[in-house]
């Protein structure tokens, strides 16, 4: 793992809100999931959500890219609002790349062309232009190597890399983590999490649900807990950590600390 | 304290269990009752299949001009050849004969580069027999133009109505169906009631009554005297009536695309027709197409029930040279020359969906 403080750079002065979540519900037909969520991001900030499961964590990240809908509130992304419209929501998605628990990758393409499928079909650009985005993103990750393979062929820590450079080859300026190193043996987390340390530190803002906490303490600006589809509490890790307010908080970092 | 500090070599298996012996001994002979049933087996094998051997080739005249050529006791094969020519083509003169010849051979020659691996321009030569090859195979067929013979359909006939009606069965029923298909998943209410209205009703009704409907019934529906060619109503019945079947299938295949893949493509940017098209699609109809095949398969027999309309396809024309004066009591011959030919067809096609399979089967390689 990276020194810790070489991970965390100053977040910029100006902080220009990259998501704002005002006052977001959302229901299950009548199971109210998540209740009163209000949440800013700003730019470069790097967000870990933890929390027991059920708690609404995976759902919350996934209406920013309206992969689910929410039925009250505002969110805002890039001063765009998310609403039915469709060209809102593809304008959304173009700047918000998101990377799977079970790295969702196309089983019929290879790695490559898993990376440029986007870069050809939504901005159209030529497949030698895309094909030469693609290997720098899968350089980036460490394993250009593998482009002419197929996905089934890599192990899960690679398929989770490819997933990752998919997204970025897209050039997104938010990336969602729902929970990336959950479906990992131990010895791939590390190769996972180095990746994204690696994409933290060059500013992206990141939004990342996950149980690692030794990551949320290396490369987060804000820990946020939550539970029952609440937001419980949001510190710097260290406060978090070290004397959390809360009691749930304080169950949940005894049962897994 | 036990570690093993070398692997350990690698030995031969016994020889008694590989090579015949072994397969015999495991496969025929492995316990008493099993050898009983092989032995069973092999007598059944021996008392059907040997006369019938006999019968069909050993015995058999092969060639002659009439039915004095036939006296050995065995298949009259003889009668299959001289009227070969009606079987193939039907009542279609015999002066433009080479007309369908022209067409299929056309296609043949049209569909080998898609099997040559190294063909760059296979999606071209795919769009050039799906759009071009019908109009050119229809004026072939039917003429009318370009100094051609114009021929009725009603004299089209045997195995190249067969054909044509298989063919252009399954090349329409195949798109439809997807169509259907995913308009029966869509979250639109009317794409959706359009979709399962139109496929549980022809999915409810026989073929043959479709055919009969269209034959007898449509022309008290429509205007006096408008010529509705009964080959089309038959086309268009047969290709509505698979399409629904087809939709089907294709939707099982959709189904079992994880919800995953939609998400990922939905993450990524790209529109419902792009997700269905170059993530979804593929990979659903590569999981169904033992189904596919198997509707296709179906089609290409379900062509025969033409017959309650008065078309002539392979099986009719053979039926209708059973009252031949000159040829009588040979209706054996004629139904397994019609079951050789239909099962040569169908073999071919699952034989293709294996190969098909185990081709594609390459991009999934573990």
């Amino acid at each position: 793992m990276s020194e810790t403080d070489t991970a965390k750079p100053e977040m910029s002065a100006s902080s220009e809100a990259m998501i704002q979540i005002q006052g977001m519900h959302k229901w299950y037909g009548e199971f109210h999931v998540l209740k009163d969520i209000n949440l800013n991001v700003a730019k470069g900030e790097r967000i870990v959500i933890c929390g027991p499961s059920g708690s609404g964590k995976s759902t919350m990240i996934r209406c920013i890219n309206r992969l689910e809908e929410h039925q009250q509130g505002k969110i805002i992304v890039e001063g765009t609002e998310l609403t039915d419209d469709v060209k809102h929501i593809d304008q959304i998605r173009r700047e918000v790349g998101m990377v799977f628990q079970h790295f969702n990758l196309f089983p019929h393409l290879t790695v490559l062309e898993n990376c440029i499928l986007a870069l050809i079909w939504v901005r159209k650009m030529s497949r030698r232009d895309a094909e030469e985005i693609g290997m720098k993103f899968l350089g980036k990750v460490k394993i250009p190597e593998q482009a002419r393979k197929y996905p089934g062929q890599l192990s899960g820590g690679q398929q989770q890399r490819v997933a990752i450079a998919r997204s970025l080859c897209m050039n997104p300026s938010i990336m969602l983590f729902d929970e990336p190193t959950s479906a990992l043996d131990p010895e791939m987390i590390k190769e996972v999490l180095d990746t994204m340390i690696q994409l933290a530190e060059s500013g992206m803002t990141m939004l990342c649900v996950t149980h690692e906490m030794g990551f949320a303490k290396t490369v987060a600006n804000r820990v946020i807990f939550m539970d029952g589809g609440e937001i419980i509490e949001e510190n710097e890790p260290e406060a978090f950590f070290s004397n959390p307010q809360h009691d749930r908080t304080k169950l949940f970092l005894s049962q897994i600390m | 304290m036990n570690v093993q500090k070398q692997p350990g070599p690698d030995l031969a298996p016994p020889a008694s269990s590989v090579g015949v012996i072994g397969w015999l001994r495991k496969n025929l002979f492995s316990s008493a009752p099993n050898t009983v049933l092989t032995l069973v087996a092999a007598y059944l094998i021996y008392i059907t299949l040997v006369p019938a051997f006999q019968w069909a080739f050993l015995n058999a005249d092969w060639v002659g001009d009439s039915r004095e050529a036939c006296d050995s006791g065995g298949a009259c094969w003889v009668f299959v050849a001289v009227r070969f020519d009606q079987f193939m083509y039907g009542f279609y003169p015999e002066a433009e004969y080479w007309r369908i010849n022209l067409a299929f051979g056309l296609l043949i020659a049209l569909m080998v580069p898609l099997f040559i691996e190294k063909f760059s321009r296979k999606g071209m030569l795919a769009a050039f027999i799906l759009i071009v090859y019908p109009v050119i195979a229809y004026y072939l067929f039917s003429g009318g133009a370009f100094g051609l013979v114009h021929v009725e359909t009603s004299l089209w006939g045997g195995l190249s109505l067969t054909l044509v009606l298989a063919g252009v069965g399954i090349v329409a029923a195949l798109p439809i169906g997807i169509v259907l298909a995913l308009g029966r998943r869509s979250g639109m209410p009317i794409v959706r009631a359009v979709s399962v209205v139109f496929i549980e009703f022809w999915r409810g009704v026989p073929l043959i009554t479709v055919l009969f409907m269209s034959s007898v019934m449509l022309p008290l529906f429509l205007p006096e005297g408008t010529h509705f060619d009964k080959l089309l109503r038959a086309m268009i019945g047969i290709v509505m009536f698979q399409s629904a079947y087809m939709a089907e299938v294709v939707r099982g295949g959709l189904q079992a695309i994880p919800k995953g893949q939609y998400e990922a493509a939905q993450a990524l940017g790209l529109s419902y027709w792009k997700t269905m098209g170059l993530i979804v699609l593929p990979q659903a109809l590569k999981l169904v197409i033992p189904g596919i095949v198997n509707t296709f398969i179906a089609l290409f027999k379900d062509t025969t029930l033409v017959l309650i309309i008065g078309l002539f396809d392979l099986l009719a024309t053979i039926q209708s040279a059973f009252s031949d004066p000159n040829w009588l009591g040979y209706s054996v011959e004629g139904y397994v020359f019609a079951a050789a030919t239909f099962w040569i067809f169908c073999f071919s096609m699952s034989r293709y969906s294996q190969a098909l399979e185990r081709k594609l089967h390459t991009g999934h390689a573990r």
